[in-house]
């Protein structure tokens, strides 16, 4: 095995961890102070030199913020202390359209993440975002001439005001839920993708995201607005470093998928073990379109997300994947929803979740019809995969239907791995830890399958480096 | 030299009820031993014993290879070293393919020094090798594709069993009732595969209740078990009287194993009656 390969190299920094190194952050050239109140959100929005009605936006955000209470149910968050986080860190002067005008250190940690390679490779376009702003961004030049927008939601704002005011916060209203306040009033970066009628972008576009400095808490904001019989794929990957104390990484996606069109949205978060990721994912699905979620998960202390689409007029179609694993310490807390608000839709989720070494998987999941979603169609899927005794799955589907001409489907299973499989993979010549990853690759090969290759050699990498050295 | 596996004297429990009691058997590569007996007799308990069920404890006797002794060795250690079951329910490892995990499977078995994480057999030369090997078997090549022994019918699980053996060219194969459950042209394709199989390179133990498999491949020692031991062993003709004639015979030479069967059966009956 050749030792000079930068994840390898990544690996070493941080234990289990592969991504768990960090860089010096003396050269930053803004951190706030720690803590949040309407002071520390006017210093962001001034920062920034938004308009006037973002800095409204993000005010009244603020106060439903500290109006709401703290959610009772899905994880444990008695470790969150909202006054010990960093809200806005910005470590380089602007984004730059060539990696050698990015900050060395930070060029350098995108290096070891293997984004540039995979650019030249098979991506459309990249955004990177270093702590709260994109450092680096790119668009090939053809989809760019057809008018496609694929930029930072910051710039965003002062370059398309039009289009991101008459979307921005309509598919996630900040009283949504506490932390879709929160980000609403501190948000920065993220990504913006317009994709005019009829445009259908072959290759993804991809979104990295990484956390570095310690407390910090990671607010991106992305809107993506498929129009008419308009395609795109988009993908996003997420990292940060293995401190002892913990970051917040607090997401709004919104989505909006018109007539015709099509858009899935993959992720592959892989957080390190300190942080609190609790996301607020949702789409809108317009007549005949089809919105798909490709969701993994793995790391993170506790993951709260259940990507949402509202099917809004006839033949609009969902669809949800859904992988976690939770290891030593992690209690992934993750699912979908899907809310029929018109008749003749159709959606389908289906959800695989490991636990081992003591991890909690939960499957949350709604599944809404509104009065007149008659003749519509929903089938979920849940699998749960249990490593060993100490680890724990739980499903908690919820359906609300106010409609009688409808289907919907549930399946959910819980198997743990039979000593009978171990046996006949062992007794073929496997390690007991390559027959159990190989029980849990296969677990999950259904939808590893529906990720573009790279992503699928990544995924089954990742599952391997978090079974080794598991068993035996 | 020719390797030996050799068991001596093997007693084996399972949920601490006693099943072996004292088996002795030498199985040297390039010979052919049948194992019959009736139901229960502990046909399978040997087997899954030799390749390291953990649920089969040796209370005591021994099983060698060459002279070391295996029995504290896991199944992925035997099977380095050689040893291979055909099993009678191959289990379903879905969302696995069959190539993956024969690709797996072969490296680790040609290359038992093999550390975790390094490379596998080049996928040209493995792909050829897998690929003619199925045409041997009259397999369909899509089966490299598909999930290990899901949705596979009774015949294509013994089929790939067959398939896994010529691949990982054992010292040892323990063929547990591969030739059970199959139609009559499954039979000939399964015992035909064995025979091109077998060589001076492997041993085979013959797990069977039917003549076929035998047949085609001649035995030259048939051993018949009865209540966890072998009390008898022949020739290939007191596999083709077995056949013929059934166990009564058998049972009146040992009366004493024929009554601990009998016991055994009782015991069992009045357990099923307790449900």
């Amino acid at each position: 095995m050749s030792t000079d390969t930068p994840v390898l190299e990544a690996q070493i920094g941080g234990g289990d961890y592969q991504f768990g190194f960090h860089d010096p952050t003396d050269k930053y050239v803004f951190q706030s102070r720690k803590g949040i109140d309407r002071q520390i959100v006017q210093q962001i929005s001034e920062m920034k030199n938004e308009p006037a009605w973002m800095r409204e936006f993000r005010l009244e955000a603020l106060d439903i913020f500290f109006q709401k209470p703290m959610p009772t149910w899905g994880g444990d968050m008695s470790g969150l202390n909202f006054q010990d986080i960093y809200y806005y860190v910005k470590a380089s002067a602007g984004q730059e359209k060539s990696w050698d005008d990015v900050p060395e250190d930070i060029r350098k940690t995108y290096d070891r993440l293997g984004i540039p390679q995979a650019e030249k490779q098979y991506l459309a376009g990249v955004k990177a975002q270093y702590e709260s702003e994109v450092v680096y961004g790119s668009l090939q030049e053809d989809l760019a001439k057809q008018g496609v927008l694929f930029t930072d939601t910051d710039s965003a704002v002062r370059d398309h005001p039009d289009l991101v005011r008459e979307y921005f916060g309509t598919v996630i209203p900040s009283a949504d839920n506490k932390f879709a306040a929160l980000n609403s009033a501190v948000w920065s970066g993220g990504s913006f993708i317009y994709v005019p009628p009829g445009v259908k972008i072959e290759f993804p576009l991809q979104a990295y995201f990484r956390i570095n400095t310690q407390n910090m808490g990671q607010f991106e904001r992305t809107l993506i607005i498929v129009d008419e019989g308009a395609s795109v794929h988009y993908v996003e990957g997420c990292t940060a470093p293995t401190y002892s104390s913990d970051s917040l990484h607090s997401a709004v996606v919104e989505i909006l998928v018109k007539r015709g069109g099509r858009c899935r949205y993959t992720t592959i978060q892989n957080w390190s073990n300190n942080v609190y990721n609790l996301v607020t994912k949702r789409a809108k699905a317009y007549g005949d379109s089809l919105m798909e979620w490709v969701d993994g998960n793995l790391g993170s202390k506790l993951t709260m997300k259940y990507p949402a689409i509202y099917l809004m007029e006839p033949g609009a179609r969902g669809e949800t994947l859904s992988i976690a694993f939770a290891g030593k310490g992690q209690h992934q807390d993750a699912g979908a929803k899907m809310v029929h608000c018109a008749p003749h839709t159709s959606s389908r989720v289906i959800s695989k979740s490991i636990s081992k070494d003591g991890g909690r998987a939960s499957y949350r999941g709604l599944v809404k019809a509104t009065h007149d979603a008659h003749h519509c169609k929903s089938n979920v899927v849940c699998d749960a995969l249990i490593l060993d005794p100490h680890s724990r799955s739980d499903t908690y589907p919820y359906i609300e239907v106010n409609q009688d001409n409808l289907t919907i489907e549930h399946e959910a299973s819980v198997s743990k791995i039979a000593e009978e499989q171990l046996l006949y993979l062992m007794s073929r010549g496997m390690t007991e830890a390559e027959a159990s990853a190989m029980i849990v690759t296969g677990f999950i090969e259904p939808l590893v399958k529906e990720l573009p290759m790279e992503y699928a050699v990544e995924m089954n990498r990742l599952i391997e480096l978090q079974m080794e050295g598991s068993v035996g | 030299m020719s390797s030996l596996l050799k068991i001596t004297d093997l007693h084996v429990a399972v949920d601490e009820k006693p099943i072996l009691k004292g088996v002795s058997l030498e199985l040297r590569q390039g010979e052919v031993h049948a194992l019959m007996g009736p139901n229960g007799s502990g046909k399978s308990t040997l087997a899954y014993t030799l390749v390291g069920h953990p649920k089969y404890e040796i209370t005591s006797g021994t099983i060698e290879i060459d002279g070391t002794n295996i029995n504290e060795l896991d199944p992925c250690e035997r099977a380095r070293l050689g040893l291979f079951l055909a099993f009678q329910y191959p289990v379903t490892i879905p969302g696995v393919k069959v190539a993956d995990f024969l690709r797996h499977a072969v490296t680790n078995i040609r290359n038992p020094e093999r550390k975790e994480g390094e490379g596998l057999i080049p996928m040209r030369e493995f792909r050829k090798e897998l690929k003619e090997r199925m045409e041997e078997l009259g397999m369909d090549l899509e089966f490299a594709r598909r999930y290990l022994n899901e949705g596979f019918s009774g015949g294509e699980k013994k089929r790939m069993e067959i398939l896994q053996l010529a691949m990982l060219q054992p010292k040892f194969a323990l063929l547990d009732e591969t030739d059970s459950g199959l139609d009559s042209d499954a039979v000939r394709v399964v015992s035909e595969g064995l025979k091109k199989l077998s060589g001076p390179q492997m041993g085979s133990l013959i797990i069977t209740h039917h003549e076929r498999l035998l047949e085609y491949n001649v035995p030259q020692f048939t051993h018949v078990m009865l209540a966890g031991k072998i009390v008898e062993t022949g020739d290939a003709e007191l596999a083709h009287e077995l056949h013929n004639h059934g166990y009564a015979a058998i049972r009146e030479r040992h009366p004493a194993e024929a009554a601990e069967e009998q016991e055994r059966q009782a015991k069992a009956q009045t357990a099923n009656a307790g449900i």
